[in-house]
């Protein structure tokens, strides 16, 4: 019997909301899947494209970034930054055949515990119904063709 | 560190007591840990940030030649500071340390066993794959400039201040109003002791005023806030009185001469019961002790035609220039302690209270006013149409304790309540009803004041009321207030016809609280009141460095826990001032100058203007005093030609391809 | 004896043997410092006289062109054992070059939109008692580091004339630098750029240009006009001769060695200078850049993070 799909989340979360949100989660002891791998950056602005793309190609099924709402951003506006690549990121991805929704770029403030919780279980819920994203064993056979 | 150094990594897994053990295989975490690439030795124990737990990284750094750390235990926002000290007395650099959050995000959230160790192994692996990255750094000084600006004139700042004046230290008082005091002047007696508001803070008030060390700016707001943590480059912008204040004696003789021979303006300060001249001064005791002119309602301002009698009382003193400016004080402090109080819950959101509605029911403050003897009926509690009352009942919670108002409890209420119910009481002979959920008497001498209150023949009816309305359903309700309130303990609806209603409303954050906090960047709470640190461990201090909080602000409190609070914060200011510098994390970036191409992209990138273009070269370059660590710049460099400490691609680029070691 | 080197193409245009050619006289001073023992476009060597080679005979191989072929991934493995050095020369041996935009489609979809064939041809064919053979076509381009280990990179499309030349001197006179580096300078190509003193300090953009669709002021930064430039991102070396015809910088020279997912980096970058901070603003913005994949990966779709377009 296979096991059932658990995605995988890569979330980037900035240290001075989304960080301290998902600790208050923790102080609260509210309860949500644990399919989601924080890396903790000190501004969602920090979110190199690169780390996004790094972890879908290293197997990540949905993609989170954690910034402060506009207007307050701990360092003004590291956030907007944030916003504008990941709205041209988007298009790149979908041309690459990965869904809109894998990515996903969300405001939670220091306050919004509950907020981490309803996010990721969303995510999760959003990715059980897309399915894996790792590449099928038919396109990883091709590409082992030239090893 | 040379390219060739081995990294030698110890891994630590905490039990955190039963936190963290009771929901992630701890014993199995620390084996998995002591497998993966240059981990050299791995172990779980009970408590690590306890000294025996510190003890055992100093040991292990030099008796197995340790050259990076990871802890996996609670949030680095906790201890991260704590274990990278315990790396620097074990002889080893503090930076080669990185920490695993396992508690507030793994133990704490999850359920299954299986998965939240599972993700705790990934998240190891992510911390092991990282740390091999890690450099030696040194964190920043910062020289703190010994001035101190507080922000908010009640009690809370007015404590502040003269704490820190009297430890010899300049004050920046800032108030927004024409006078220091906040809401505490507006109060009567105190609970519980039934001191006199106005006794206990006036001489503060005077002290203040007195000072040498406190520069006293009323009337007068923060507009901006540059520079940086240590080195805040203020602006306050100084409203015109049209009073000069050094020229000013206090003797108030120019109310009395106004044109105006009845006070038409509703008087802020007694809440709109009464009414003041467009020349005025807050109350009595107000300090400064200037008068402060209107333009909205002053005639000369609004037409020019006026005799300007006030000017001729003045006589050759000339202290009123109706032609005053704002005026902009630009001002450098090292710190900041915000002080800004709260405003009372706005009655009128429960319209089912009647409050707007029907005439004679107030909210606490504003009974506040009238008990005083210096309020708008001399101390006489009276009905709108001067009648005294010969029942009142005061419904408690407020705009508190409930989901479609605020879900806080208001701390104060119950006891200032219970003094209201008192003094009401005293100066009316009144039937005295007080309506209540729960009776909050926590404090010293709190419950004793209660006690003292029961036998007194106030009635207190448990129960939370739905309704005051005029509508009489027999004789004796008519011209009356009913108020519907479920007795719970007797267990039926009661209807008590009063002739005066007090609605005990709670206390909520300014309306401004967003935009000052974005001033001084700190974050709000959920409620909305400035957030601080850490409720239990650091309660007055805030995530930026420097600027801290006291009073509620922070969150609502009775008088003596904002004085002690305002105490503390003082002596955090206090700490910081004397150390004479502050330490700054040094996750700031830098340019490798070689390697920078002068495309000016992170030069749009740095709010703070820390990266700046050198001609001459043709290259960026980060100042590190300004770079406050986000990162965008290095971003958003199109060649990465720019670094950030403790947040190199190297490093994350590891994190990343550990969370996929898929334990 | 003078050092053997070979020339090679795979998946390529022609444009790469051109580049050497390009050295023009210099190409006779090459001529007499090396043997050249095997060059498809230009001489007549077969393979047969590469396979009768001993290993390690060839001093230097030149291989330009991306591996997408059975028939291309058995030379690349051929020259590998028969030389000394092995240089990735040009954008598409280096990362997949243009070829490598094909890894937005497979290999049957390709020729079922050229041929209007519904199946693959068959890779053999008998006749006569003779067979023939036609090379595999793979569904996906690889940059030629993917076949073979690579010792050096010589980027460009093509790489410039200087680039050339200097490659020459250092792999046949000079010192060997580290293996893996690319024979380039390490920085980006807006400090070559004659423009560069006229892009502003603070570059917001609200609009996106085609290169058709404005009148590029010659004297300006091309990306502060609002036209994609890929100059910040791309490393230097090539004489900045698109931006000398009034074109902009479509990255062919690749990334520098800071940068891991030259696209991913590129589009972080210019999508951080633009204006806007609502969604609705943003998205209007980047309507001006049409084809994100094609601008920013037309080189380097290969040898990016995500190789290929998620195979259906």
């Amino acid at each position: 019997m296979p096991e059932p799909f658990e995605p995988k989340i890569v979330a980037f979360f900035c240290n001075w909301c989304t960080y301290l949100a998902a600790d208050l989660a923790g102080t609260s002891r509210i309860k949500y899947c644990p399919n989601a791998e924080v890396v903790r950056v000190m501004c969602s602005g920090r979110v190199d494209v690169q780390f996004v793309l790094k972890a879908f190609a290293k197997g990540a099924d949905g993609v989170l970034i954690g910034g402060c709402h506009p207007g307050d951003c701990h360092y003004q506006e590291g956030n907007y930054k944030a916003l504008r690549r990941y709205r041209l990121l988007r298009r790149l991805i979908r041309q690459m055949g990965i869904e809109d929704e894998r990515l996903r770029l969300e405001w939670i403030s220091a306050a919004e515990g509950d907020r981490v919780r309803a996010v990721i279980n969303d995510m999760v819920e959003t990715l059980k119904r897309l399915g894996p994203l790792q590449k099928s064993e038919e396109e990883r056979a091709h590409l082992l063709e030239v090893a | 560190m040379s390219e060739r150094e081995t990294v030698r990594i110890g891994v630590y897994v905490c039990h955190c007591g039963t936190n963290i053990a009771a929901t992630v295989d701890v014993k199995s975490l620390a084996e998995y840990a002591g497998l993966l690439p240059n981990v050299v030795l791995s172990r779980d124990y009970k408590y690590m940030c306890s000294d025996p737990g510190q003890d055992l990284i100093r040991q292990d750094i030099r008796d197995r030649q340790l050259n990076r750390i990871v802890v996996a235990s609670c949030s680095p926002h906790l201890h991260e500071h704590t274990f990278r000290t315990a790396l620097k007395v074990g002889g080893l650099n503090p930076f080669y340390f990185h920490m695993v959050n396992i508690r507030e995000q793994a133990s704490w959230v999850h359920e299954n066993r299986a998965q939240a160790t599972r993700k705790a192994k990934n998240l190891v692996s992510a911390a092991v794959q990282r740390v091999a990255f890690h450099q030696p750094l040194e964190r920043g000084r910062v020289a703190i400039q010994p001035d101190v600006l507080i922000v908010g004139g009640g009690i809370a700042g007015i404590h502040a201040a003269l704490t820190l004046a009297n430890a010899g230290k300049h004050v920046f008082l800032v108030e927004r109003e024409a006078t220091i005091g906040g809401h505490m002047a507006r109060f009567d007696k105190t609970f519980p002791t039934l001191d006199c508001a106005a006794c206990i803070l006036t001489p503060k008030m005077s002290a203040v005023r007195a000072h040498p060390n406190i520069t006293l700016w009323t009337y007068s707001e923060v507009t901006k806030v540059d520079g940086y943590v240590g080195n805040y480059k203020v602006t306050v912008l100084r409203q015109p009185r049209y009073v000069d204040e050094d020229l000013c004696s206090g003797c108030l003789e120019c109310i009395e001469a106004c044109v105006y021979k009845q006070a038409k303006v509703p008087d802020d300060f007694n809440l709109g019961l009464s009414k003041r001249r467009p020349i005025y001064i807050p109350f009595p005791q107000a300090v400064p002790q200037v008068p402060v002119v209107d333009p909205e309602t002053c005639i000369q301002f609004k037409s020019g035609k006026c005799k300007t009698t006030c000017i001729a009382a003045c006589g050759d003193r000339h202290a009123i220039n109706l032609r005053m400016e704002p005026k902009e004080e630009r001002i450098e402090v090292g710190t900041v302690i915000l002080a800004t109080g709260f405003q009372t819950f706005d009655a009128h959101r429960v319209p089912y209270y009647g409050y707007g509605k029907y005439p004679n029911v107030y909210t606490a403050l504003e009974v506040e006013r009238l008990v005083n003897a210096s309020g708008p009926t001399a101390g006489e509690v009276v009905l709108r149409d001067g009648r005294r009352p010969e029942a009142v009942g005061i419904v408690h919670c407020v705009g508190s304790r409930d989901e479609n108002t605020h879900r806080w409890c208001s701390r104060v209420c119950c006891m200032y309540s219970l003094k209201l119910a008192h003094l009401i009481k005293e100066h009316t002979g009144a039937e005295i009803f007080n309506f209540y959920i729960d009776m909050r008497t926590p404090g010293k001498g709190f419950e004793e004041f209660y006690q003292k209150l029961l036998t007194e023949r106030v009635h207190f009816i448990r129960g939370r009321v739905a309704e005051v309305t005029d509508w009489a359903l027999d004789p004796t309700e008519e011209g009356k207030l009913v108020i519907r309130v479920e007795d719970t303990l007797a267990g039926f609806v009661r209807r008590i016809p009063v002739d005066m209603v007090v609605l005990a409303t709670g206390l909520e954050p300014r309306t401004d609280a967003p935009e000052v906090r974005r001033l001084f960047n700190i974050s709000c709470a959920s409620e909305g009141f400035f957030l601080e640190r850490h409720p239990k461990l650091a309660p007055v201090n805030t995530f930026t460095d420097g600027i801290f909080l006291a009073g509620c602000c922070q969150g609502p409190k009775d008088i003596p826990d904002t004085v002690a609070q305002a105490g503390a914060a003082a002596a955090e200011a206090l700490a910081l001032i004397d150390a004479g510098y502050l330490e700054t994390e040094p996750n700031t970036a830098h340019v490798e100058e070689e390697k920078c191409c002068g495309c000016k992209t992170c030069i749009s990138m740095c709010p703070y203007h820390a990266v700046a273009f050198v001609d001459e070269i043709h290259k960026s370059r980060v100042n590190e005093v300004l770079c406050k660590g986000c990162g965008t710049c290095v971003a958003a460099c199109p060649s990465g030609a720019i670094r950030q400490n403790l947040f190199e691609d190297d490093e994350i680029f590891a994190e990343i391809e550990g969370v996929f070691s898929n334990a | 004896m003078r050092p053997k080197v070979a020339f090679y193409w795979c998946a390529s245009c022609g444009g790469c043997e051109e580049a050497v050619l390009d050295l023009a006289e210099g190409v006779l001073n090459l001529a007499d410092a090396v043997d050249i023992v095997f060059w498809p476009v230009a001489l007549d060597f077969k393979e047969k006289d590469v396979e009768e080679m001993a290993d390690g005979e060839i001093a230097v191989s030149f291989v330009n062109g991306a591996v997408r072929s059975s028939h291309q991934l058995n030379m690349a493995r051929l020259l590998r054992r028969k030389s000394k050095l092995v240089v990735a020369f040009g954008a598409c041996a280096q990362m997949g070059g243009i070829p490598g935009l094909a890894n937005l489609t497979t290999a049957r979809d390709t020729l079922r939109e050229v041929y209007g064939e519904a199946d693959p041809p068959a890779l053999e064919f008998r006749d006569n008692g003779h067979t023939l053979t036609l090379p595999k076509l793979f569904d996906s381009v690889f940059p030629l580091d993917r076949a073979i280990p690579v010792d050096y990179y010589v980027p460009g499309c093509p790489p410039s004339p200087k680039i050339v030349s200097d490659m020459f001197d250092v792999l046949l006179n000079g010192e060997l630098p580290e293996p893996g580096a690319v024979l380039a300078p390490d920085h980006a190509m807006c400090d070559e750029c004659p423009r560069r003193d006229s892009r502003p300090q603070e570059l917001k953009l609200d609009r996106f240009h085609r290169v058709q669709e404005t009148a590029i002021d010659p004297e300006k930064c091309i990306l502060a006009q609002g036209v994609p430039c890929l100059g910040p991102a791309t490393r230097a070396g090539c004489g900045s001769r698109c931006i000398a015809g009034n074109m902009p910088c479509s990255g062919c020279f690749g990334p520098t060695s800071r940068m891991r997912d030259y696209g991913g980096k590129a589009l972080c970058s210019l999508a951080s200078v633009v204006e806007g901070n609502e969604v609705a603003e943003i998205d209007r913005i980047f309507e001006g850049l049409v084809d994100p994949v094609g601008t920013f990966y037309r080189y380097s779709l290969p040898s990016s993070f995500l190789e290929r377009k998620r195979w259906e």
